[in-house]
């Protein structure tokens, strides 16, 4: 039974200092290495991105002589946006439910407890929590989206070409990783709002793709400006080489936008996190 | 050491917490007793920071829960609930937990081996039986190596075996000088654990003090008398003020009365005693009886309690 007490020196650092924030970052990141579902979504959001990238400029190739004088107009005017958004635009979805789960998880599993109970604080473990599964679909983001222009470019390449290299083609493909990063943060804060995984990504899903058809239902300018501020819709402009013709917003104002979105979220996450018993 | 100094806590119009004042001592297992719904998981919660009390305090050897430092290396926790992400295994389970205090894996691997997990220990928790899910709450409640343990109805789930493991190890844990404060609804269980005894009903304090004060001072003591002439000996021994209940074939069982006292007034009376037996309740009797008596006086104040305003 001496085994009870530790037979190695005991924790590393004294009792009274206050554990670094790269602990924090270490456990959060164990944490998401380490359920099964997380590594299954990050595959999946290569292979959907990846594949649908393929399969949309593709259509979009061999069908060039039937499409109308506007989608010609559209791939010529943006082939970058033509071919991230074709990838993006299914695969975000997985973004969208690994954000909520990885915030929401913790509570439908009850891990919530034991994870306030070696942070009591609480807003630390968010914070860490964020930065690790920010950074991860950041660089996962990044490396897909360059995959998918890659992929995409050559396919287009007979009907419009583009390479990195012409005017905000590089800031448009860095841009896609930023979206899907930011994107994982703001379904992350609602996790966390809602605490309850299914509903919780039912909410996100109608911020992203149920709220855009619903708002261009509304009249005139003012439809026109609350469609440009919706949280996806400013955001993925971002991953756009130029700012189109009817585009309210510049690439970055709309990236700004998302940001603002997703940081109110976060805080209102935090409140919750820190006012409610968990 | 834990102190609870006028903790009161409200789910909605329901208190589940009133007014509650405990110390608990390092050294010995103490036990927290009280029916289902009696607010020791509440109270547990209080005290390790989960919920926030809507009045009063808790503290941790002086210090509030989320004030320390490097909780897990102050106070382990096992909670009634399980606190356990199922998909993951439970070396990641400890390890992500060890990481946030700085601790190392080799800790996560003794704790392990420890509460014996090791040939579990690469699955995933959600397949975990109860027992296994209890002995991977303790594994994470020994990680930091507390002085203090907090452990809500341990022996839920376990084998008998595995009882007996776990009421070895609180009583080693306690001979350590460490804080041992334990609930159970397992009266007879804290019996053989606990040293000393907080009881709780209706979210309110019944008693605070040694298991063996506990059981005499509330259990009611009877005593066994046997004699040829029981019905004109009832009369007596009531006229003194004593509780008596007829059990058949000469056999009498008194309460009120000390054993002596019966004595002298069957001698006085001249009666014939055949039998004069003490019989000492036991912690189950006890605990039934100071219960019913919270829940006799909850049901009563409950309208008073739902009425009040703040």
């Amino acid at each position: 039974m001496t085994t009870v007490t530790s037979t190695t020196a005991g924790p590393a650092v004294p009792a009274d200092h206050r554990p670094g924030f790269h602990h924090l970052l270490l456990s959060e990141w164990t944490k998401i290495r380490s359920v099964r579902s997380t590594v299954w979504s990050l595959i999946l959001l290569v292979v959907i991105d990846l594949g649908f990238t393929a399969l949309f400029v593709g259509i979009m190739v061999s069908q060039w002589d039937k499409a109308s004088p506007a989608d010609h107009a559209n791939a010529v005017a943006d082939p970058t946006n033509a071919i991230l958004g074709s990838g993006f635009f299914l695969s975000q979805l997985t973004v969208c439910v690994l954000g909520v789960m990885v915030m929401a998880s913790e509570y439908s599993t009850g891990m919530i407890r034991a994870s306030l109970l070696a942070v009591p604080r609480r807003l630390p473990m968010l914070v860490a929590k964020a930065t690790v599964f920010g950074l991860l679909i950041l660089v996962l983001g990044t490396v897909v989206s360059f995959a998918s222009f890659f992929i995409g470019a050559p396919m287009l390449h007979s009907k419009v070409a583009v390479s990195l290299g012409d005017p905000g083609v590089l800031r448009a493909v860095i841009g896609g990783g930023l979206y899907l990063a930011v994107l994982g943060l703001f379904a992350m804060a609602l996790g966390g709002i809602i605490r309850h995984t299914a509903a919780g990504i039912t909410a996100v899903i109608g911020f992203v793709l149920v709220l855009e058809p619903l708002v261009q239902l509304l009249p005139g300018s003012f439809g026109k400006h609350v469609h440009a501020y919706l949280p996806s819709e400013a955001g993925h402009l971002i991953a756009q080489a130029h700012q189109a013709k009817d585009d309210l917003l510049t690439p970055w104002q709309g990236f700004g936008v998302f940001c603002v979105w997703t940081a109110v979220l976060l805080v209102i996450a935090a409140i919750v996190l820190k006012r409610r018993d968990a | 050491m834990i102190e609870a100094k006028n903790l009161t806590k409200r789910y909605g119009d329901k208190l589940a917490v009133q007014d509650l004042s405990f110390t608990v001592e390092p050294g010995k297992v103490t036990g927290f007793l009280g029916p289902n719904g009696a607010g020791k998981s509440t109270t547990m919660r209080l005290l390790l920071g989960l919920d926030r009390p809507d009045g009063g305090d808790a503290t941790i050897d002086g210090r509030h829960y989320r004030d320390l430092p490097r909780p897990l290396s102050v106070v382990g926790a096992l909670l009634e609930a399980r606190a356990v992400h199922t998909g993951r295994s439970a070396y990641n389970h400890l390890l992500c937990l060890a990481q946030t205090q700085g601790i190392g894996a080799e800790r996560v691997q003794e704790v392990i081996d420890l509460v014996g997990l090791r040939e579990v220990a690469r699955k995933r928790a959600g397949g975990f039986s109860l027992g296994m899910g209890q002995r991977l709450g303790i594994a994470a409640a020994l990680l930091g190596d507390p002085s203090v343990l907090i452990l809500d109805e341990p022996v839920n789930g376990l084998d008998p075996e595995g009882i007996l493991w776990i009421r070895n190890l609180m009583k080693y844990l306690a001979g350590e000088g460490r804080t041992v404060f334990v609930s159970s609804h397992l009266m007879n269980e804290m019996a053989v654990t606990a040293e000393h005894l907080i009881v709780i009903g209706r979210g309110r304090l019944i008693a605070d003090c040694s298991t063996e004060e506990f059981i005499e001072r509330s259990a009611e003591q009877q005593v066994v008398v046997r004699s040829p002439d029981v019905e004109r000996l009832a009369t007596v021994l009531g006229e003194e003020g004593g509780k008596t209940t007829l059990d058949g074939d000469g056999v009498l069982l008194v309460s009120n009365l000390e054993a002596p006292r019966i004595g002298e007034l069957a001698a006085a009376g001249g009666f014939v005693l055949h039998e004069l037996t003490p019989r000492r309740g036991s912690l189950e009797e006890a605990f039934m009886e100071l219960t019913r008596d919270s829940v006799e006086y909850g049901t009563a104040s409950t309208p008073n309690a739902e009425g009040d305003p703040r």
